[in-house]
């Protein structure tokens, strides 16, 4: 991977997460978690179901208080803040400005009731975009993007395929640049072979955009394909992190040895 | 004659004035006080149950009663007529509840409660306009959360509502939405106006009367303070229009009210009257008429030809 040459200094890290930690309850969702992300970066957050990966995403985006700890996101509008001591306003409106969340079920992201094309608008309307003409060219232009007929923009989402409805979700939470992306199993439900078009086209745009991401997946291809770093996640704590390709060809801890000898090979 | 009329007083008299108990019409002007006092915002109130239907103006009837006093004058209108069944039954209930005056005429009138219309006439100072609201919260047909929706306008997040009229244009080319049309109260708070139509939004920019808003279900009162700012949204490549139409009023030659389509047989014979019976019917009065003077629909219900 084409990474800065080592003279330049490391720029400051977009999101430093210190020490996080959630309970429910005696019962643990995620405990003592600390990483830095930088610009640019994807990070792939895998474990077992109820090892607190989701937990860890939903606290990170503002969605759930965590117990204790710190996720400091270098953010235009503020510089450097520590994401659960800002006012809600101020977090909803980061949220809305430079953040992404990309659910596991587009039925979460999207409003299944107004046309798809609506739905990759409205970031822009929340963002204070009251031109017409102009959002339905970002509009359409996004939806070509992301490889959907721009024929449909009028449909309503459950007239598309479960992997129609997944690109329409990115392709409005991608369409106000933001610089965050969260995803929660971006390729959850679908077909292998959906899956892979899916997987290629999402990194083509990170890519391009140069986005920072923090995807959660329990599927270690998906891993291998999108994250720069994993973060190997057991019974709320994380176990092992490092390069993507590090930590899967050479796993130290023993949980990730198993994770990755579980993959079926065909 | 006279023990019947003292047997009427004895009976009414069972009731407090106007029908709402004290601590009631306390409670109700408070919640009013506010609404004024944050225009635009939807204040809660404790609705109570009222001897019509949700849906038949009970929030209105409330405000009303909170708000009437012996000395006032009441005008009741329903789609803009002052003679449909619900009007007549609530001007009659106010009538016998807290023995005010009645009448059909706007300049008159000091308190005009309505469903679904703002008089032709412009209001004047002084003058109480108390709207029977079904859906106080102009986002809930896009958020279905009471807790997002609050949160949005406290913090005034409205873009959502933008997303309502985009699928309009995208869907017929302008903005069709022709009632309810969510309006920026002085800037800040996103406001439905009940489902007046939106030739009626203009009258409530700058209005010299207050305009109150009851929701008996959903428990919610809001207002708009005379001279207050009431913008419509609209994008800035669709700006906000009224509707226009191509006839004029039937019977009175209006062109510039807001026109009721009347269906006259099953040979496609079809007029437009004035939905304001009362400003058609001033009109009349003066002299005024149109293309279908004299039609059985201009007789009013004592069955004088106007």
């Amino acid at each position: 991977m084409n990474r800065e040459p080592e003279n330049v200094p490391e720029p400051a890290p977009l999101l430093q997460v210190d020490g996080l930690t959630r309970m429910f309850g005696h019962v643990t969702g995620c405990r003592d978690v600390s990483f830095e992300l930088h610009p640019g970066e994807i990070l792939g957050v895998v474990g077992e179901s109820g090892s607190g990966k989701t937990t860890l995403l939903r606290c990170l985006s503002g969605k759930l208080t965590p117990t204790a700890g710190a996720a400091v996101f270098d953010s235009r509008r503020h510089g450097p803040v520590n994401v659960f001591e800002l006012s809600e306003q101020d977090r909803r409106r980061l949220q809305r400005e430079e953040w992404g969340f990309v659910h596991q079920n587009p039925r979460d992201g999207l409003r299944m009731r107004v046309s798809g094309g609506a739905n990759v608008a409205e970031p822009l309307m929340n963002l204070g975009d009251r031109h017409y003409g102009r959002m339905r060219q970002a509009t359409v232009d996004w939806l070509s993007r992301v490889e959907l007929d721009i024929g449909r923009v009028d449909d309503k989402p459950r007239n598309f395929s479960g992997g129609m409805q997944q690109r329409i979700q990115i392709a409005r939470n991608l369409i106000h640049a933001p610089r965050l992306v969260f995803m929660d199993e971006p390729t959850g439900g679908l077909d292998v072979s959906v899956q892979a078009r899916l997987l290629d086209l999402l990194r083509e745009l990170v890519r391009d955009l140069d986005l920072s991401a923090i995807i959660v997946t329990h599927d270690m291809g998906v891993a291998r394909l999108m994250a720069d770093r994993l973060l190997v996640m057991k019974d709320g704590c994380v176990v092992e992190t490092g390069l993507t390709d590090q930590v899967l060809d050479d796993a130290h801890h023993a949980y990730t040895q198993l994770l990755v000898s579980s993959v079926l090979q065909i | 004659m006279s023990t019947l009329a003292d047997a009427s007083n004895r009976e009414t008299s069972l009731y407090n004035f106007a029908y709402l108990d004290e601590q009631t019409k306390r409670m109700i002007r408070r919640a009013i006080l506010k609404a004024i006092a944050i225009p635009g915002y939807q204040v809660p109130f404790g609705s109570r149950e009222m001897p019509v239907p949700y849906g038949w103006g009970t929030g209105g009837i409330q405000v009303t009663a909170a708000v009437i006093g012996p000395d006032d004058v009441f005008k009741c209108i329903d789609q803009g007529a002052d003679d449909t069944t619900n009007a007549v039954s609530i001007r009659r209930f106010f009538a016998r509840v807290a023995d005010v005056r009645t009448t059909e005429a706007t300049d008159e009138a000091t308190i005009i409660q309505s469903r679904h219309r703002i008089p032709e006439r412009p209001l004047e100072n002084g003058q109480i306009m108390v709207f029977q609201v079904p859906q106080p919260e102009p986002l809930r047909g896009l958020e279905p959360r009471e807790t997002e929706t609050r949160a949005m306008h406290a913090y005034e997040e409205y873009g959502l509502q933008y997303v309502s009229l985009y699928e309009n244009v995208s869907a017929y080319g302008r903005i069709a939405a022709t009632a309810g049309y969510p309006v920026m109260i002085d800037e800040r708070y996103l406001m439905s106006p009940s489902p007046i139509p939106k030739f009626d939004n203009p009258k409530m920019d700058m209005s010299p009367a207050l305009l109150l808003f009851g929701a008996g279900r959903e428990k919610r009162i809001y207002a708009v303070p005379p001279y207050t700012r009431v913008r419509s949204l609209d994008f800035e490549d669709y700006p906000f229009e009224t509707q226009t139409w191509e006839d004029a009023c039937a019977l009175c030659g209006a062109k510039d009210s807001y026109l009721d389509e009347v269906v006259l047989d099953d040979d496609d014979h079809r007029m437009f009257v004035c939905s304001d019976s009362s400003h058609c019917a001033t009109r009349r009065d003066a002299g005024f008429t149109g293309p279908m003077s004299g039609h059985e629909l201009a007789r009013g219900e004592d069955g004088d030809t106007a």
